[in-house]
């Protein structure tokens, strides 16, 4: 008996500090939707660490955001509930939307690739729900395939390669070797390379396209010595979207020349070496329950549930349309602990944000890169701006 | 025996002579993160006295209520260590839970308030008997944290909560959460006990609460000429005892707001080194001093004229400045 009330006691002095300022609390359902074969997230691939690339599912991110925002969400009388369901296949979708939407929820986490990440967000055009793509890169999300209830938190390919041209631009490092892989992603990824060149002025001497294995009779695209011969270049562009060549590029080159894109330097939006903006403190508690480091997909899947959260204890009003509305507007301004602040792209959806330039352990240089200014807000230097956008809603 | 009576009297004068006149030992102190030291200054001409060895990543600098001890928390370290004034040495380190960065004393020093930044926590830690007492969760990266002259109560900035904490310490209650600006970092009350100031390093602004309705009632926004709004990052914030004026420390726009308290408005933005960050007042207010991150230098800063009178370098990523003059 006596060992009963001192449990009781331990409990309630656990919970007495919380209970004094609770109200009442309403629970809040998060939906978040994944393709189970997402090939990104194949075990031997997520282990291999490439830069850039998942190293494990957003949810882990999430997870730490859930524990971050509990004081937020108490404040604004919410507890909130991931709901987490794992697709087979595109068709399986839109039913799992519409059950948990059925339940309550109007905010979905999507961990999916582009092609699924158009098509569901095609079809619940119209819906009261609010859709965060956590992990798509395509720039023809943020273009032709823009909808008004689908909002970016991941940076376009396009944002990662104006990163890039800006620090070549701030180095002066204009004589580019171009190798690209030959795959649809690899296409898209060069497509934004392009217009990125194009938009900073830096014009590649040549483009050669590569191919992985080691057949000898593919050896001039299959051999990083043969493909980086007989031209004079400064930087080496890999242009890989899976980044198994890439990483075997630096130091095989025929130059000793920096390595930039896939490997080398790369564009990633969020690096466990960020010493600013408390992002130390971040990295330390996801490294504590998610037992790696933190990658900017779970960044993606971080700050979700802080533009929920701190949404919820500025607007003024709870229900679903002036949440979204809030999400959208101007006034919304986050914290993402990469300096700035943060909020939403008007004419695209695009979450504004600073990119880093990064080695395997260090943080090189934050885009936008000094000089880069833009009339309303530099973050726009980086992606596609106001007057260059395709998207209508 | 006899003896013993005269030495034991004379120290005891010593003692409250000490604390009567309050004359201070004409020392600046400064935490460098990246040294491992506390360094000591003298106070007129800025001159490096001696280099106080502590433990890892010393931050946060406290006084006693009769300046004869300092408090240091490394956060690396997961201590306080704790100076002798008098010595200028490291006597005691005190385990308040890991990596400790802002911290109080409580008004009658008996307490230390820590803020855990790992653990979401704030520990209080009982002096006397040199331990724990009690751990109260907050939110995330708990930052300044001021324990009010009442004794009884502590406030804690939660840098990722957007909040103000309102701890009650004899019953262990948390009262509050007061919503302030992005990333909110330290704290000023007004010397009436009316107003609670709070800076706000994303949000470019300061946040002035009611102290006695915790209710938000102002906000003051720095925009000084030249710099991007990001850079813009206040930090550390000081009152003069009359309350008539705040000090700033802008971060990246490396200058120091001067703001008139009454009008809440912003008379001034002086230029100091590169990161302001920790600030403090010589005992007559003539003096500011100011300690600058990324320029690894500590700035003396004229009140009336409000020039810089004199940097000197003050060790690798100076954190905070504790003036005993």
């Amino acid at each position: 008996m006596k060992r009963m009330t001192f449990f009781i006691l331990v409990l309630l002095s656990i919970c007495l500090p919380v209970q004094t300022v609770r109200a009442e609390t309403e629970t809040l359902i998060i939906g978040y939707l994944e393709y189970e074969d997402d090939p990104r997230y194949e075990e031997s691939y997520t282990d291999d660490r490439f830069p850039a690339q998942p190293w494990g599912r957003p949810t882990d991110g999430i997870e730490a955001a859930l524990k971050d925002t509990r004081f937020a969400a108490m404040a604004a009388g919410v507890q909130f509930k991931l709901e987490r369901r794992s697709v087979a296949a595109a068709e399986e979708l839109l039913p799992a939307l519409n059950e948990l939407h059925a339940a309550g929820a109007h905010f979905f986490l999507l961990d999916l690739p582009g092609k699924m990440v158009v098509e569901v967000a095609s079809k619940t055009r119209g819906m009261p729900v609010l859709l965060f793509n956590l992990s798509a890169l395509d720039d023809d999300l943020r273009q032709e395939h823009c909808q008004p209830h689908l909002m970016h938190l991941a940076p376009s390919r396009t944002m990662l390669t104006d990163a890039v041209s800006q620090f070549l631009v701030f180095k002066k490092w204009r004589d580019l070797l171009v190798l690209k892989g030959t795959q649809p992603e690899d296409a898209a990824y060069y497509k934004a390379f392009l217009r990125s060149a194009k938009r900073f002025g830096i014009k590649p001497l040549e483009v050669k396209d590569f191919v992985l294995g080691r057949d000898p009779r593919q050896r001039s695209k299959n051999n990083v010595a043969l493909l980086t011969a007989g031209v004079d270049y400064e930087v080496l562009y890999v242009i890989d979207s899976h980044g198994e060549f890439a990483r075997d590029v630096p130091y095989q080159d025929q130059k000793p020349r920096a390595v930039v894109g896939a490997a080398g330097l790369v564009a990633d939006w969020w690096h466990w070496a960020w010493e600013r903006n408390g992002a130390p403190q971040v990295n330390k508690r996801f490294f504590k329950t998610a037992k790696r480091p933190m990658t900017g997909y779970d960044w993606s899947g971080w700050i979700a549930i802080k533009v929920i959260a701190e949404t919820l204890i500025r607007s003024e009003s709870k229900d679903f349309p002036s949440l979204a509305a809030y999400i959208r507007g101007e006034d919304l301004a986050l914290d993402g602990s990469k300096g700035y602040q943060l909020n939403f792209r008007s004419w695209n959806n695009q979450l504004r944000q600073p990119i880093f330039l990064t080695t395997p352990n260090w943080v090189v240089a934050q885009a936008p890169l000094d000089g880069f200014l833009h009339p309303t807000n530099n973050l726009d230097t980086l992606g596609f701006d106001d007057r260059e956008s395709a998207c209508k809603f | 025996m006899k003896h013993l009576t005269i030495c034991l009297t004379f120290c005891l004068c010593l003692s409250i002579s000490q604390a009567v006149f309050a004359k201070g030992s004409g020392y600046v102190f400064v935490s460098s993160e990246k040294d491992d030291v506390v360094s000591v200054f003298k106070s007129d001409t800025l001159e490096l006295v001696k280099k106080i060895p502590t433990n890892e990543r010393p931050r946060t600098l406290r006084f006693n209520s009769d300046r004869s001890k300092i408090f240091v928390a490394c956060g690396d370290g997961d201590a306080i260590d704790i100076i002798d004034v008098a010595r200028l040495e490291v006597i005691k380190s005190v385990d308040v839970g890991e990596d400790p960065d802002r911290f109080d004393v409580s008004p009658d020093d008996k307490y230390i308030y820590a803020a855990n930044e790992d653990d979401g926590l704030l520990t209080i830690f009982d002096l006397k008997q040199d331990k724990k007492i009690a751990e109260i969760p907050v939110g995330e990266e708990p930052e300044g944290t001021l324990a009010h002259p009442d004794n009884k109560t502590v406030f804690v900035a939660s840098e990722v909560a957007n909040m103000i904490h309102v701890i009650d310490v004899p019953s262990r209650e948390l009262l509050h959460n007061i919503v302030v600006g992005l990333r909110p970092r330290r704290m000023a009350l007004t010397p009436d006990q009316g107003f609670l100031w709070v800076t706000n390093e994303m949000g470019g602004t300061v946040t002035i609460i009611d102290a006695k309705s915790y209710k938000v009632v102002d906000e003051i926004k720095f925009q000084p000429k030249g710099f991007r709004p990001e850079d813009v990052t206040p930090v550390g914030i000081i009152m003069t005892k009359d309350g008539t004026r705040a000090y700033v420390t802008l971060g990246h726009a490396n200058h120091v707001a001067v703001v008139d308290v009454a009008k809440r408005s912003i008379d001034k933005y002086v230029l100091v080194g590169k990161r302001a960050w920790g600030i403090t007042l010589s005992a007559d207010e003539k003096t500011l001093y100011v300690v600058n991150g990324k320029s690894d230098d500590l700035s003396a800063i004229d009140t009336e004229s409000l020039k810089v009178k004199r940097s000197v370098p003050a060790g690798r990523v100076p954190h905070e400045v504790l003036a005993d003059d």
